[in-house]
Protein backbone atom coordinates (compact mmCIF):
# COMPACT_ATOMS: atom_id res chain seq x y z
CA UNK A 1 0.00 0.00 0.00
CA UNK A 2 2.67 2.46 1.11
CA UNK A 3 4.87 1.18 -1.72
CA UNK A 4 2.13 1.97 -4.24
CA UNK A 5 1.81 5.45 -2.80
CA UNK A 6 5.50 6.26 -3.01
CA UNK A 7 5.75 4.87 -6.53
CA UNK A 8 4.00 8.04 -7.72
CA UNK A 9 6.71 10.17 -6.10
CA UNK A 10 9.41 8.95 -8.50
CA UNK A 11 10.06 11.22 -11.46
CA UNK A 12 10.86 10.32 -15.06
CA UNK A 13 14.52 10.78 -15.95
CA UNK A 14 16.11 11.45 -19.34
CA UNK A 15 17.90 8.08 -19.22
CA UNK A 16 14.87 6.15 -18.01
CA UNK A 17 17.05 4.97 -15.14
CA UNK A 18 17.05 5.94 -11.50
CA UNK A 19 19.40 8.86 -10.81
CA UNK A 20 19.94 7.49 -7.30
CA UNK A 21 21.17 4.21 -8.71
CA UNK A 22 23.35 5.93 -11.30
CA UNK A 23 24.83 8.07 -8.52
CA UNK A 24 25.49 5.02 -6.36
CA UNK A 25 27.32 3.14 -9.13
CA UNK A 26 29.36 6.26 -9.90
CA UNK A 27 30.24 6.55 -6.21
CA UNK A 28 31.28 2.88 -6.07
CA UNK A 29 33.41 3.35 -9.21
CA UNK A 30 35.18 6.25 -7.49
CA UNK A 31 35.65 4.15 -4.34
CA UNK A 32 37.72 1.74 -6.45
CA UNK A 33 40.27 4.55 -6.78
CA UNK A 34 40.31 5.15 -3.01
CA UNK A 35 40.88 1.50 -2.11
CA UNK A 36 43.19 0.98 -5.09
CA UNK A 37 45.47 3.66 -3.65
CA UNK A 38 45.41 2.16 -0.17
CA UNK A 39 46.02 -1.41 -1.43
CA UNK A 40 48.88 -0.26 -3.70
CA UNK A 41 50.50 1.62 -0.81
CA UNK A 42 50.28 -1.48 1.36
CA UNK A 43 51.75 -3.69 -1.39
CA UNK A 44 54.66 -1.27 -1.71
CA UNK A 45 55.37 -1.02 2.02
CA UNK A 46 54.44 -4.45 3.38
CA UNK A 47 58.05 -5.62 3.37
CA UNK A 48 59.40 -2.42 4.95
CA UNK A 49 59.86 -3.42 8.57
CA UNK A 50 62.69 -1.57 10.30
CA UNK A 51 61.16 -2.05 13.74
CA UNK A 52 58.54 -4.36 15.21
CA UNK A 53 57.03 -7.59 13.96
CA UNK A 54 56.76 -8.69 10.32
CA UNK A 55 53.42 -9.65 8.68
CA UNK A 56 54.18 -13.37 9.07
CA UNK A 57 54.76 -12.90 12.81
CA UNK A 58 51.42 -11.23 13.52
CA UNK A 59 48.88 -12.52 10.99
CA UNK A 60 46.46 -15.13 12.30
CA UNK A 61 45.18 -16.69 9.06
CA UNK A 62 42.63 -19.12 10.62
CA UNK A 63 41.03 -16.25 12.57
CA UNK A 64 40.95 -13.89 9.57
CA UNK A 65 39.57 -16.70 7.38
CA UNK A 66 36.59 -17.09 9.69
CA UNK A 67 35.88 -13.34 9.77
CA UNK A 68 36.23 -13.20 5.95
CA UNK A 69 33.69 -16.03 5.69
CA UNK A 70 31.31 -14.14 7.99
CA UNK A 71 31.51 -11.01 5.80
CA UNK A 72 31.04 -13.10 2.65
CA UNK A 73 27.88 -14.68 4.06
CA UNK A 74 26.56 -11.24 5.00
CA UNK A 75 26.41 -10.56 1.26
CA UNK A 76 24.00 -13.50 0.94
CA UNK A 77 21.76 -12.19 3.73
CA UNK A 78 21.88 -8.71 2.15
CA UNK A 79 20.74 -10.00 -1.23
CA UNK A 80 17.94 -11.89 0.53
CA UNK A 81 16.87 -8.58 2.13
CA UNK A 82 16.81 -6.92 -1.31
CA UNK A 83 14.75 -9.81 -2.72
CA UNK A 84 12.27 -9.54 0.18
CA UNK A 85 12.03 -5.76 -0.35
CA UNK A 86 11.22 -6.26 -4.04
CA UNK A 87 8.45 -8.67 -2.95
CA UNK A 88 7.21 -5.97 -0.51
CA UNK A 89 7.76 -8.43 2.35
CA UNK A 90 8.56 -6.03 5.21
CA UNK A 91 8.99 -8.71 7.84
CA UNK A 92 11.68 -10.62 5.96
CA UNK A 93 13.30 -7.41 4.74
CA UNK A 94 13.81 -6.27 8.33
CA UNK A 95 14.89 -9.75 9.40
CA UNK A 96 17.62 -10.10 6.73
CA UNK A 97 18.79 -6.50 7.18
CA UNK A 98 19.21 -7.16 10.91
CA UNK A 99 21.07 -10.44 10.29
CA UNK A 100 23.35 -8.63 7.82
CA UNK A 101 24.08 -5.92 10.41
CA UNK A 102 24.86 -8.59 13.04
CA UNK A 103 27.24 -10.42 10.69
CA UNK A 104 28.90 -7.08 9.87
CA UNK A 105 29.23 -6.30 13.58
CA UNK A 106 30.85 -9.72 14.10
CA UNK A 107 33.37 -8.88 11.38
CA UNK A 108 34.16 -5.45 12.89
CA UNK A 109 34.44 -7.04 16.34
CA UNK A 110 36.96 -9.48 14.88
CA UNK A 111 38.91 -6.60 13.40
CA UNK A 112 39.01 -4.76 16.74
CA UNK A 113 40.27 -7.97 18.38
CA UNK A 114 42.89 -8.39 15.65
CA UNK A 115 44.11 -4.78 15.97
CA UNK A 116 44.35 -5.19 19.77
CA UNK A 117 46.31 -8.44 19.42
CA UNK A 118 48.70 -6.87 16.87
CA UNK A 119 49.25 -3.83 19.11
CA UNK A 120 50.03 -6.09 22.06
CA UNK A 121 52.57 -7.91 19.88
CA UNK A 122 54.35 -4.62 19.25
CA UNK A 123 52.79 -3.43 15.98
CA UNK A 124 51.65 0.17 16.48
CA UNK A 125 50.49 2.60 13.81
CA UNK A 126 53.93 4.26 13.61
CA UNK A 127 56.09 1.21 14.35
CA UNK A 128 56.96 0.58 10.69
CA UNK A 129 55.81 1.39 7.17
CA UNK A 130 54.15 -2.03 7.14
CA UNK A 131 52.18 -1.17 10.30
CA UNK A 132 51.10 2.26 9.02
CA UNK A 133 49.94 0.98 5.63
CA UNK A 134 48.26 -2.10 7.16
CA UNK A 135 46.26 -0.15 9.76
CA UNK A 136 45.32 2.56 7.24
CA UNK A 137 44.03 0.06 4.67
CA UNK A 138 42.16 -2.28 6.98
CA UNK A 139 41.03 0.63 9.18
CA UNK A 140 39.47 2.43 6.21
CA UNK A 141 37.70 -0.78 5.27
CA UNK A 142 36.50 -1.27 8.86
CA UNK A 143 35.09 2.27 8.89
CA UNK A 144 33.21 1.49 5.66
CA UNK A 145 31.73 -1.66 7.22
CA UNK A 146 30.76 0.32 10.34
CA UNK A 147 29.03 2.98 8.21
CA UNK A 148 27.20 0.13 6.43
CA UNK A 149 26.03 -1.33 9.76
CA UNK A 150 24.71 2.10 10.85
CA UNK A 151 22.84 2.45 7.53
CA UNK A 152 21.35 -1.06 7.86
CA UNK A 153 20.12 -0.50 11.42
CA UNK A 154 18.79 2.97 10.57
CA UNK A 155 16.92 1.48 7.61
CA UNK A 156 15.37 -1.22 9.83
CA UNK A 157 14.29 1.47 12.32
CA UNK A 158 12.65 3.75 9.72
CA UNK A 159 11.18 0.79 7.84
CA UNK A 160 9.42 -0.38 11.02
CA UNK A 161 7.79 3.07 11.22
CA UNK A 162 6.98 2.93 7.47
CA UNK A 163 8.86 6.20 6.98
CA UNK A 164 11.26 5.18 4.21
CA UNK A 165 11.29 8.10 1.74
CA UNK A 166 10.83 7.29 -1.97
CA UNK A 167 10.84 3.71 -3.19
CA UNK A 168 11.51 1.36 -0.29
CA UNK A 169 12.87 -1.46 -2.44
CA UNK A 170 15.27 0.94 -4.17
CA UNK A 171 16.55 2.25 -0.82
CA UNK A 172 17.24 -1.31 0.35
CA UNK A 173 18.92 -2.05 -2.99
CA UNK A 174 21.21 1.03 -2.72
CA UNK A 175 22.36 0.10 0.78
CA UNK A 176 22.81 -3.44 -0.54
CA UNK A 177 25.10 -2.20 -3.33
CA UNK A 178 27.23 -0.35 -0.77
CA UNK A 179 27.34 -3.45 1.45
CA UNK A 180 28.38 -5.77 -1.40
CA UNK A 181 31.07 -3.28 -2.36
CA UNK A 182 32.72 -3.48 1.08
CA UNK A 183 32.55 -7.26 0.67
CA UNK A 184 34.34 -7.27 -2.70
CA UNK A 185 37.01 -4.93 -1.31
CA UNK A 186 37.61 -7.44 1.48
CA UNK A 187 37.82 -10.28 -1.06
CA UNK A 188 40.81 -8.44 -2.56
CA UNK A 189 42.33 -7.46 0.82
CA UNK A 190 42.06 -11.01 2.17
CA UNK A 191 44.04 -12.42 -0.77
CA UNK A 192 46.61 -9.67 -1.34
CA UNK A 193 47.23 -8.71 2.28
CA UNK A 194 46.80 -11.93 4.24
CA UNK A 195 47.26 -14.93 1.95
CA UNK A 196 50.13 -13.81 -0.29
CA UNK A 197 53.34 -13.79 1.77
CA UNK A 198 55.86 -10.93 1.54
CA UNK B 1 6.08 6.71 -13.13
CA UNK B 2 7.77 4.63 -15.75
CA UNK B 3 11.16 4.89 -14.10
CA UNK B 4 10.35 2.15 -11.67
CA UNK B 5 10.14 -0.41 -14.46
CA UNK B 6 13.76 -0.40 -15.70
CA UNK B 7 15.15 0.51 -12.28
CA UNK B 8 13.51 -2.42 -10.58
CA UNK B 9 14.20 -4.75 -13.47
CA UNK B 10 13.78 -8.43 -12.92
CA UNK B 11 16.91 -9.53 -11.14
CA UNK B 12 16.86 -12.95 -12.69
CA UNK B 13 17.70 -15.14 -9.72
CA UNK B 14 15.68 -17.06 -7.18
CA UNK B 15 16.54 -17.38 -3.50
CA UNK B 16 17.87 -20.85 -4.25
CA UNK B 17 20.10 -19.35 -6.95
CA UNK B 18 21.59 -16.85 -4.48
CA UNK B 19 22.21 -19.62 -1.95
CA UNK B 20 23.97 -21.66 -4.65
CA UNK B 21 26.20 -18.68 -5.46
CA UNK B 22 27.00 -18.28 -1.75
CA UNK B 23 27.92 -21.99 -1.49
CA UNK B 24 30.29 -21.64 -4.48
CA UNK B 25 31.84 -18.52 -2.92
CA UNK B 26 32.30 -20.37 0.38
CA UNK B 27 33.93 -23.31 -1.43
CA UNK B 28 36.34 -20.99 -3.26
CA UNK B 29 37.19 -19.27 0.05
CA UNK B 30 37.95 -22.68 1.58
CA UNK B 31 40.23 -23.42 -1.39
CA UNK B 32 41.97 -20.07 -0.91
CA UNK B 33 42.59 -20.78 2.76
CA UNK B 34 43.90 -24.26 1.90
CA UNK B 35 46.80 -22.62 0.01
CA UNK B 36 48.05 -21.48 3.42
CA UNK B 37 48.38 -25.10 4.58
CA UNK B 38 49.05 -27.02 1.36
CA UNK B 39 52.03 -26.36 -0.92
CA UNK B 40 50.68 -25.54 -4.39
CA UNK B 41 54.18 -24.93 -5.76
CA UNK B 42 54.37 -22.56 -8.75
CA UNK B 43 50.55 -22.57 -9.00
CA UNK B 44 50.23 -20.83 -5.63
CA UNK B 45 50.16 -17.19 -6.80
CA UNK B 46 48.19 -17.58 -10.06
CA UNK B 47 45.64 -19.85 -8.35
CA UNK B 48 45.07 -17.34 -5.55
CA UNK B 49 44.72 -14.41 -7.96
CA UNK B 50 42.31 -16.31 -10.22
CA UNK B 51 40.15 -17.35 -7.25
CA UNK B 52 40.12 -13.73 -6.01
CA UNK B 53 39.01 -12.45 -9.42
CA UNK B 54 36.32 -15.16 -9.77
CA UNK B 55 34.88 -14.32 -6.34
CA UNK B 56 34.96 -10.59 -7.12
CA UNK B 57 33.04 -10.96 -10.38
CA UNK B 58 30.56 -13.46 -8.92
CA UNK B 59 29.55 -10.99 -6.20
CA UNK B 60 29.44 -8.05 -8.64
CA UNK B 61 27.51 -9.97 -11.32
CA UNK B 62 24.98 -11.87 -9.20
CA UNK B 63 24.67 -10.24 -5.75
CA UNK B 64 25.03 -6.69 -7.13
CA UNK B 65 22.89 -7.66 -10.15
CA UNK B 66 25.20 -6.06 -12.74
CA UNK B 67 24.71 -9.10 -14.97
CA UNK B 68 20.96 -8.46 -15.09
CA UNK B 69 20.86 -4.65 -14.89
CA UNK B 70 21.20 -1.91 -17.49
CA UNK B 71 24.67 -1.83 -19.09
CA UNK B 72 25.16 1.82 -18.13
CA UNK B 73 25.64 0.74 -14.51
CA UNK B 74 28.30 -1.76 -15.61
CA UNK B 75 30.08 0.95 -17.60
CA UNK B 76 30.11 3.34 -14.64
CA UNK B 77 31.55 0.77 -12.25
CA UNK B 78 33.99 -0.96 -14.58
CA UNK B 79 35.28 2.41 -15.82
CA UNK B 80 36.23 3.29 -12.23
CA UNK B 81 37.70 -0.16 -11.66
CA UNK B 82 39.69 -0.10 -14.91
CA UNK B 83 40.99 3.40 -14.16
CA UNK B 84 42.02 2.38 -10.64
CA UNK B 85 43.80 -0.81 -11.77
CA UNK B 86 45.59 1.02 -14.63
CA UNK B 87 46.73 3.96 -12.49
CA UNK B 88 47.98 1.85 -9.61
CA UNK B 89 49.66 -0.83 -11.74
CA UNK B 90 51.52 2.02 -13.46
CA UNK B 91 52.35 3.58 -10.09
CA UNK B 92 53.65 0.26 -8.71
CA UNK B 93 55.67 -0.31 -11.90
CA UNK B 94 57.48 3.00 -11.40
CA UNK B 95 58.63 1.67 -8.02
CA UNK B 96 59.86 -1.58 -9.74
CA UNK B 97 57.33 -3.52 -7.66
CA UNK B 98 56.88 -6.25 -10.30
CA UNK B 99 60.65 -6.83 -10.65
CA UNK B 100 61.17 -7.77 -6.99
Amino acid sequence: MAETAVAHDTHATSTGLSNVKLGMWLFLGSECLLFGGLISTYMLYRGRVANGPTPEQVYDIPFTSVSSFVLLMSSLTMVLAVTAAHKKDDRNTNLWLTVTALLGATFVGGQVYEFTAFYNEGLGFTTSLFGSSFYTLTGFHGVHVTVGIIMLLALVAINKRSRVPGSKSETVEMIGLYWHFVDIVWIIIFTLVYLIPV
Amino acid sequence: MTTSTPTHAEHGMSTRGYVNIAVILAAITALEVSTYYVDFGPLFLPALLIMMVVKFFMVVSYFMHLKFDNKIFSWLFYAGLFLAVSVYVAALATFHFFLR
